[in-house]
């Protein structure tokens, strides 16, 4: 699983622009799948099982898009100004490399500030590609990045840029594949679009039409020293979401979530998170409203280069999914 | 293809006719939510060129014309065009002397010692501030907050709490420049009315008059249910900052230019254009030689972000006709870019490639 998840993490694919990474889910889930099709947002809608009279028709949803830059303007040294997609800090780009869609790659830099104390505004920071000035800068006003930076394993724990939401991915295509029967109709989806405000989930969910929601993202954790107060760590295993900014995950599924770890001897942790949301609550309320929750990757440094699972975590996650999917769910 | 081009051998072109029309639109007043009075001029000039027309429930006024012989396999294509602007609406007051609440995206430094024209009447009034004599250095130094500023109709005015108001700027042509109130969104308006009388024969138009665009978008999304279009074009206005630095330091950040020509959205706040269609656009201009620009990616948005995710999701772009100094009461933008913008709009879809939506996203 873990070259699975170095091909997603090194890939490129900030908001709008995930093709290469669609085209590598594609490839990897095809021979799992009874139907595999795309979205007019560039969500990947792949299908598995048949309802039976006792099954749902179950949404699954981990998101393709990471965050990233987009080019504002070359200034006349063949410098590019660049405003952010998504959710990017901006202290974790100073020195930072960048890479294309299109392959360019280029560091960094910022303006020169008036005091050591201050943070760059995104405006007060360029794209060095190595140009002398406009006529031969290789990108262009539209263009897109994201974050280079290799994938890095540190045995249990491994490091990437995006794996928020790549881990997802890696997880649920793993669980499609470890999916020996099911009574529900399973609908992966592998969405566009999260990062900007969960847009491909919302159109997504809306076709799909499920009984029931899940996402699978990453979440905080409170592990570091002096971070946030929050009672998830790495390597605890999967966060069973209760809320998140934008979602009261249903209390239903939270208890069936539980249920399911602690029959399959998994271990997990409850998930607090106060800001935030995921594709769970695109899903909640699409059309007259679904049961929805998440299932959580605890990843320290989130949004920035250097984003840091626990392996273990990663694979008890699958374990999770796969005991809750394969049999007959309940919600009372 | 010989009979298509016979049976609408005209582009839209804008001449004194469609800038007479472009005066009365930016002169009528529609703040958002009462957009009654544009709807009327929508009305009569499309009523009876429409193959379908109607009201719905939020007010949008949606207009079909369908495509050439009514070929089931073209393309539906939603584009949409606010008809509301931001203003103001009266929440309390008496003697003609009213508080007032902003509608939509309104900067308070813009307002005092303005014109208003209050109701359906077009009650004139002021926004009265303390005179300067009245005032010391330091007051000077801040913005006037929105609870010390009052629309003064001068006590003959007429007008009741919940009445909106707007800018009383009159529309003029200034040599090259069109400048009034309302330029965001009237031109828009005004294309897509240019665009209706001229639909280009190969595609299912379905026209979106919107309201409430300028308090979130929101008349085009309904708009959007109601029609599920294959794809969403927002006909907007957009800012252009391209003014000198005072420091003679590089522009960066300019959002559009002047007479560059129609600005397509690759990315805003709101929505990612679908690359697709921003392609086809460019390579429609670049073929044509109709100029245009990419507008800087960033903050704002427009009913592109209304229609993007209804249903299962449209493919979705907004262009826009960039005018200098958006949402005050004086605003000024060129004949040639608006008639570059109606142009690029009509050739773009007149040569909307058919499977268009098949090919891949983004290469």
């Amino acid at each position: 699983m873990k070259q699975l998840i170095q091909k997603l993490v090194e890939s490129i694919g900030p908001s709008g622009y995930e093709t290469t990474v669609r085209n590598l889910v594609h490839a990897e889930v095809e021979k799992f799948a009874n139907d595999v099709s795309v979205d007019a947002l560039g969500n990947l809608i792949v299908r598995k099982g048949q309802k039976a009279d006792d099954g749902l028709r179950i949404m699954l949803a981990a998101h393709m898009d990471e965050i990233g830059l987009i080019v504002t303007h070359i200034d006349e040294n063949g410098f590019g100004r660049v405003t952010t997609i998504g959710g990017v800090g901006t202290r974790t780009c100073l020195g930072g490399r960048v890479r294309f869609v299109n392959g360019v790659q280029g560091v960094i830099g910022g303006e020169r500030l008036d005091s050591i104390d201050k943070v760059h505004s995104v405006e007060q920071l360029f794209i060095d590609v190595g140009a002398t000035g406009r006529a031969d800068c290789p990108i262009k006003v539209g263009d897109v990045a994201a974050f280079e930076r290799p994938f890095m394993d540190l045995g249990d724990r491994l490091v990437a840029k995006s794996m928020d939401d790549r881990i997802s991915v890696a997880v649920l295509i793993e669980t499609l594949r470890q999916i020996k029967t099911t009574p529900h109709e399973l609908v992966f989806v592998f969405t566009t679009q999260e990062e900007v405000g969960t847009r491909g989930a919302e159109a997504a969910a809306y076709v799909v039409d499920p009984d029931l929601g899940i996402s699978v993202d990453v979440t905080l954790v409170g592990d570091t020293p002096k971070g946030v107060r929050m009672e998830v760590s790495l390597g605890k295993g999967p966060a069973i979401k209760v809320r998140d900014g934008g979602m009261l995950a249903d209390p239903r599924l939270v208890r069936l979530m539980v249920e399911a770890a602690e029959k399959a001897g998994l271990p997990y942790q409850m998930e607090v998170l106060e800001g935030g949301t995921t594709d769970a609550r695109a899903m909640q309320i699409t059309r007259a409203g679904v049961p929805a929750g998440c299932v959580s990757i605890p990843c320290r440094y989130v949004h920035s280069p250097s984003e840091m699972v626990d392996y273990n975590d990663v694979q008890n996650s699958v374990k999770l999914l796969v005991e809750l999917l394969s049999k007959p769910i309940k919600l009372g | 293809m010989n009979n298509i081009t016979e049976a609408y051998p005209v582009a839209p072109v804008i001449g004194a006719e469609q800038i007479a029309l472009l005066e009365k639109l930016s002169n009528a007043c529609a703040v958002s939510g009462d957009e009654g009075e544009v709807r009327a001029i929508v009305s009569e000039q499309l009523k009876d060129v429409a193959d379908e027309y109607k009201i719905d429930g939020l007010g949008n006024v949606l207009v079909t014309r369908k495509a050439h012989q009514g070929d089931a396999r073209a393309l539906k294509v939603a584009v949409a065009a606010h008809m509301d602007e931001v203003g103001f609406m009266l929440v309390d007051g008496e003697d003609s002397l009213y508080c007032f609440e902003l509608i939509g995206g309104i900067d308070l430094r813009q307002l005092p010692g303005k014109s208003v024209l209050v109701g359906k009447n077009h009650t004139p009034g002021v926004i009265g501030a303390r005179a300067i004599h009245l005032t010391t250095s330091e007051e000077r130094r801040n913005t006037i907050p929105l609870d010390a500023l009052r629309i003064d109709l001068g006590l003959g005015g007429k007008a009741k709490i919940g009445d909106r108001a707007t800018f009383a700027t009159r529309f003029q042509q200034v040599g090259p420049s069109l400048v009034g109130k309302a330029l965001d969104n009237r031109l828009g308006v005004a294309t897509l009315i240019e665009l209706v009388k001229h639909a280009p024969p190969n595609i299912e138009l379905c026209a979106i008059f919107s309201t409430q665009e300028e308090v979130g978008a929101r008349g085009a999304g309904v708009a959007a249910y109601y029609f599920d279009p294959d794809i969403a074009i927002a006909v907007d206005s957009t800012p252009a900052y391209d003014l000198p630095m005072w420091d003679n330091s590089e522009n960066t950040q300019y959002n559009t230019h002047l007479e560059h020509g129609p600005a397509i959205y690759i990315a805003d706040s709101s929505t990612i254009s679908d690359p697709r269609l921003v392609r086809h656009l460019a390579q429609t201009g670049d073929t044509l030689n109709l100029p245009y620009q990419f507008r800087q990616p960033g903050g704002g948005g427009t009913d592109a972000s209304g229609m993007q995710r209804r249903r299962g999701g449209i493919a979705s772009l907004s262009i826009s006709v960039p005018h200098r100094y958006p949402h005050t009461p004086i605003q000024i933008a060129r004949l040639s870019d608006w008639q570059a913008t109606t142009s690029l709009l009509y050739q773009a879809l007149l040569r909307l490639p058919q499977d268009i939506l098949t090919r891949p996203l983004d290469e």
